[in-house]
């Protein structure tokens, strides 16, 4: 047909098949209700929509998947997944999805959400517990946009709801251990 | 009085930003002869992050809080609606023999007892003994949206909290202490979450939307359980306002906070100074201080 794209669906695909182990859930489930995506508070400003992202494991339309900031955007509200008729947890494959993305180089519309979740866990590998100016600060440095949210920060200090110093935890080698446990194991697969 | 005690995880929230919540906690709970014992030397739950990024450490780091509990002969308390969350779903996760047997190694201490009713939410602790609440001074026209959000709800099969889209366990708590709460239909929409840095313009315009709802239903002030909640329909309202052009000035108070003031403890015990929207004005014109 002239003036349409033809999409042939590919065969299950390594991504599908990753998507599926790491989530549980069965893409093939879905019949495009498009229940999720209705309910999804972040809809608005994702592309592809949740229920876009389901068609796109369907059909095997994977570069579009993971170029695209929507497994970031997703805050794990799990309101699709408590609403999809066909009992899939679209929030797990969204999680999947974020697992997948978290092991590749960040695509520009992914570099802030990586870089900030990837500051947490070295925050939390650190001190063991969430410094907040810290992380915040930080952030805006590296992400460059050094004035973000900082007109609250006044407000807060004056409050006394930030703290200078790290909370550390007395006990960090703890922590270092576990890190270094599942990095042992992640690379050979077993304890 | 009775006296028991609970092992009680605040988490790193309410040792800073939401520091009111943890004192208005220990305090209420205190008068309701619990003793909210903190665990020694705990650990981040690895919060919105590490679930996204390594999810055995996201399992590894609640469980290792959970076998420190496991001493005490009563439920780990949590306060943070998104440690309770963590929490749950590792408790979910480790009900798998496998599981439980590669975390054990991962965390290099102790045995993990298989209990996924071990964690409950500070609402479910007042709640379970809420004829230990001594209501000294009732709330009385004082209308209060109850605010729940996503990660106490949902999903039902993981935290075993309430209903899914109409929770009640916090409006019997209000009103319990005689404050009304109004029926509004946002009480388990998102506020924006975890995205305050990274999508601020996401927490403004979900948060107003939380916030514009409240006032339709006639609500004075809002009622959250979360600090990440608080610290986005709070500390931002000034900036929503202006954003949207829209007078909103609602209070947002932790329910504990509510319930403190029904015991007669006082405003600056609660440390209601330290929210950004005040709610001074408001309790005066109630005549409740």
């Amino acid at each position: 047909m002239p003036g349409v794209d033809v999409i042939t669906p590919k065969p299950i695909t390594e991504l599908r098949s990753w998507v599926e182990t790491l989530s549980g859930q069965k893409v093939a489930r879905c019949y495009q209700c498009g229940k999720c995506t209705a309910g999804c508070p972040v809809a608005y400003v994702m592309d592809p929509t949740p229920r876009q992202v389901m068609r796109a494991l369907q059909l095997g339309l994977e570069d579009e998947l993971l170029r695209s900031s929507t497994m970031w955007i997703c805050f794990y509200c799990m309101t699709c997944a408590a609403r999809c008729p066909r009992e899939i947890d679209i929030t797990k494959v969204m999680e999947a999805l974020r697992l997948v993305s978290a092991q590749r180089k960040a695509t520009p519309a992914q570099k802030d959400f990586k870089l900030f979740h990837n500051l947490f866990i070295s925050n939390l590998n650190r001190f063991g517990r969430i410094y907040e100016l810290g992380l915040g600060l930080t952030y805006n440095l590296l992400g460059k946009h050094p004035l973000s949210k900082a007109e609250l920060i006044p407000g807060m200090l004056a409050r006394g709801k930030l703290s200078f110093i790290p909370h550390r935890v007395k006990n960090t080698d703890r922590i270092r251990d576990i890190f270094n446990r599942i990095k042992a194991f992640e690379k050979q697969g077993k304890p | 009085m009775k006296q028991s005690a609970y092992p009680y995880y605040p988490g790193c929230t309410l040792k800073a930003s939401a520091k009111e919540y943890d004192i208005s906690a220990r305090l209420v709970c205190a008068q309701m002869g619990i003793k909210l014992e903190e665990l020694d030397d705990w650990v981040c739950c690895g919060a919105a992050s590490a679930h996204g990024i390594d999810r055995l450490l996201s399992i590894a780091l609640p469980a290792r809080e959970l076998v420190t509990a496991q001493k005490f002969k009563a439920p780990l308390v949590t306060a943070c609606a998104l440690c309770f969350s963590r929490f749950k779903f590792a408790a979910y996760e480790l009900r798998n023999e496998a599981m439980r047997n590669l975390i054990k190694y991962i965390i290099g201490e102790g045995e993990i007892q298989q209990n996924s009713d071990g964690v409950i939410h500070l609402i479910q602790l007042l709640d379970n003994n809420k004829d230990d609440i001594r209501v000294k001074k009732l709330l009385n026209g004082l209308r209060v949206a109850c605010y729940y959000g996503c990660l106490l709800v949902r999903p039902k099969e993981v935290t075993n909290f309430d209903d899914e889209e109409e929770p009640q366990i916090m409006d019997k708590l209000i009103k319990l202490v005689e404050a009304e709460t109004v029926d509004w239909k946002f009480k388990t929409e998102c506020c924006g979450g975890s995205h305050m840095l990274t999508r601020p313009d996401i927490v403004i315009k979900l948060s107003h939307r939380l916030l514009y709802q409240a006032k339709q239903a006639g609500a004075d002030c809002l009622a959250v359980a979360c600090p990440v909640c608080h610290y986005n329909l709070d500390s931002n309202q000034k900036k929503i306002e202006a954003n949207y052009k829209d007078n909103i000035g609602l209070p947002v108070f932790y329910f504990t906070q509510l319930v403190g003031l029904a015991m007669e403890l006082s405003p600056k015990q609660l440390l209601l100074n330290k929210h950004f929207v005040n709610p001074m004005p408001l309790l005066q014109r109630k005549g409740l201080i």
